[in-house]
């Protein structure tokens, strides 16, 4: 934060708007494409007993492909001149160091089930992004796993995803 | 006066009191997921439904909609008193509610806020009331093809009522509706878009889209953001409140522009984003003291909430009686319809009238138990985001990767709505719009069912589309949305071309 303090908005480092517009754009073109190649595979004409089943998902690929274009006709050559930051290389990395650990979050779900990952992450996250001492780290971080682990497999009677440690107290 | 007589029967079905404590509970949850950034109406009734599977459907929809309406009242807190709009809707209440917080007027802007809710809310479930049951009967006589183009009228009301880019709403509701095609084809029995995955047979379910969308994409842009709360301390005794209580009939006029908008928008699925934008620009065109708004009026705060409440709430009338919900939230409601095995639809209020009366009745319960728990609850609310962003971030993570998982009990969702939270951040960030790409997720299906089978009816001919008084008016008006950027540019064009030569505003 502070070394950017004396720099105006205009001049950050990032990546431009235009650049992830183009990228977005062509990546729902992209799709619309498989539609429309996928419907017409399975058949998307006149059948003798009424329309395939690609018959409506082809005219909705067939759209998606227009809008994209018309979205990258539109910034290719009449967006704003100048570059504008979509997200500062800052900010990116902010959004990154949530997003990242989520991901690892999500894997280590697989592996060690629901609770233990999220004791964990919880725990990784405070420590990281709030500096806590570990002495708010540990409650907070297994409160919140026993509170879900009450509410849903012991109340609600809903099974969440349980790993080795679930299975070493009867679960 | 047989709509009365069967809300009466509705408040006896509402009335027991194991309803009335799903109620609370469902208020209480929804002014939390109000209040905390991340969670909002739509992804907090699309986490919490699961929980609702074994419950009564009547009790269960009950408790959701509660849900609804606290965190309809919930944005309006951290509006006020943080200067965050907890929910989109509630941008609008910032411009004026949180300078009055910091002229410490705070007790006075809630009150405002929240009793203008109230109000916005009860016209537009009166509106419901009387309303619901005729077009529900009008409806009856829809074919396939009538409502074929009732859909086409919602999306293309998207494209012009909404404002964002006409190119980026198709290309939203297009995603949406080619997700919804993924899967098993249930009239042909052919496999669509799985590419030998086994996994995607059973396609995307539009919940885990909503808590990826609405939940982890807006946990991203609040980091972006830096988040640090810094809000004003708020105190409401009654004394307040009830001197707000006496101001607040001054504003009549504006309260009733706004309920009308916000009833407008949310039958026509505008939201209530754009509703309360438009009822605060209005009110600030007709006031007296329209120049002063944005300094902290009272009738700034009045204008925005009539408008969101009121469009919230009417958005479950085309829910309710044509399958078709004006809103992401309402969309997540109807899927709960279906989960629960009831569809909904003009025959919803000929084969389930308890339910209805008994959703209906909890309406107007549900909005006077909602504003007596705001009005004595803010200060623990407004404690509850003081607790540190790197707290309810990663708890707010799990919440949603639980309620990913526990829809399907499918892992895979939970990487998906991972996916789906990194588009909503991107989407977000390029305005291209979220709820219509939700919208089309849920309806996807029926449209294209409804659309096969009038197709069927005319053997391929498109003009069955037009070929009756009912149908072509409703395509007709449909298509005047579709280009009523196109039409609004053109006469903008005119009016400007004669007045002035050559235009000082750059083409937009």
């Amino acid at each position: 934060m502070h070394d950017n303090d004396h720099v105006t908005n205009g001049s950050q480092r990032g990546v431009s708007t235009k650049m992830v517009e183009i990228a977005v754009a062509a990546g729902i073109l992209l799709l619309g494409l498989v539609v429309m190649i996928d419907s017409s595979r399975v058949g998307s004409s006149w059948a003798d007993d009424g329309p395939q089943a690609g018959y409506f998902p082809f005219y909705v690929g067939l759209i998606l492909c227009f809008a994209s274009i018309w979205t990258l006709w539109r910034t290719l050559f009449f967006a704003k001149t100048g570059v504008v930051v979509f997200v500062s290389h800052e900010k990116l990395r902010l959004v990154l160091s949530v997003f990242i650990p989520s991901m690892i979050y999500v894997g280590a779900i697989y592996f060690i089930g629901i609770y233990v990952a999220s004791a964990l992450f919880i725990g990784a996250f405070m420590y990281w992004h709030g500096r806590f001492p570990w002495v708010k780290i540990v409650p907070v971080s297994l409160l919140v796993p026993v509170s879900v682990f009450l509410l849903f497999e012991i109340w609600f009677l809903v099974p969440l995803p349980k790993g080795p440690f679930e299975a070493l107290i009867g679960y | 006066m047989d709509e009365i007589n069967s809300l009466m029967h509705g408040f006896a079905v509402a009335l027991t009191y194991q309803n009335l404590m799903f109620m609370f509970i469902g208020i209480l949850l929804g002014v939390l997921i109000g209040v905390l950034p991340g969670l909002g109406g739509a992804n907090g009734v699309a986490i919490l439904l699961p929980l609702t599977f074994t419950m009564p459907p009547t009790s269960a929809i009950i408790m959701l909609s509660c849900i609804y309406w606290g965190a309809l009242f919930g944005g309006a807190i951290t509006s006020i008193l943080f200067n965050i709009p907890g929910e989109p809707w509630s941008v609008a209440t910032t411009f004026d509610g949180h300078p009055m917080a910091k002229n410490g007027r705070a007790g006075e802007a809630l009150t405002a806020a929240f009793t203008s809710s109230f109000v916005g809310a009860l016209i537009a479930v009166i509106m419901i009331t009387f309303l619901a049951p005729l077009v529900a009967k009008f409806s009856l006589q829809f074919g396939p093809p009538e409502f074929f183009a009732v859909q086409l009228l919602t999306f293309c009301s998207f494209v012009g009522l909404g404002k964002g880019h006409p190119a980026k709403t198709i290309a939203a509701m297009m995603l949406g509706f080619a997700l919804a095609a993924v899967g098993l084809d249930t009239v042909t029995g052919t496999l669509r878009m799985t590419f030998g995955t086994s996994e995607l047979l059973r396609g995307f379910d539009f919940l885990i889209a909503v808590i990826g969308l609405f939940g982890i994409g807006e946990i991203l842009l609040t980091m972006e953001e830096g988040l640090a709360f810094k809000g004003v301390h708020a105190r409401i005794n009654p004394r307040v409140v009830w001197q707000t209580w006496k101001q607040l009939p001054k504003y009549w006029l504006t309260a009733l522009r706004g309920t009308l908008i916000g009833c407008w928008m949310g039958i026509t699925p505008g939201g209530a984003t754009p509703a309360s934008f438009m009822s605060y620009g209005i009110a600030k065109r007709f006031s007296k003291d329209g120049e002063k708004f944005g300094t902290g009026q009272i009738e700034g705060v009045v204008a925005p909430e009539t408008a969101a409440h009121a469009a919230g709430t009417s958005a479950l009338l085309p829910m309710l009686t044509l399958g078709i919900p004006g809103s992401p939230t309402a969309a997540v409601l109807l899927g709960g319809l279906l989960i629960w095995g009831l569809q909904p639809g003009p025959l919803l209020f000929v084969e389930q009238k308890d339910f209805v009366w008994g959703l209906i009745a909890s309406m107007y319960l549900g909005n006077i138990v909602g504003l007596i728990v705001v009005l004595t609850t803010v200060p623990w609310w407004a404690a509850i985001l003081r607790v540190p962003f790197s707290i309810i971030a990663p708890i707010i993570v799990v919440v949603c990767a639980i309620g990913a998982y526990t829809v399907h009990n499918a892992m895979l969702d939970v990487a998906l709505m991972l996916m789906f939270g990194v588009i909503g951040y991107l989407f977000k960030k390029l305005d291209y719009p979220l709820a219509p790409m939700v919208l089309a997720l849920v309806l996807g299906d029926m449209a294209e069912s409804s659309f096969r089978q009038s197709m069927l009816l005319s053997r391929g001919e498109v003009s069955i589309f037009w070929s009756n008084g009912l149908v072509g008016s409703i395509c007709g008006l449909a298509m005047l949305m579709l280009f009523w950027p196109v039409i609004t540019k053109l006469l903008h064009k005119l009016r400007s071309g004669n007045n002035d030569l050559n235009g000082q505003r750059p083409v937009e």
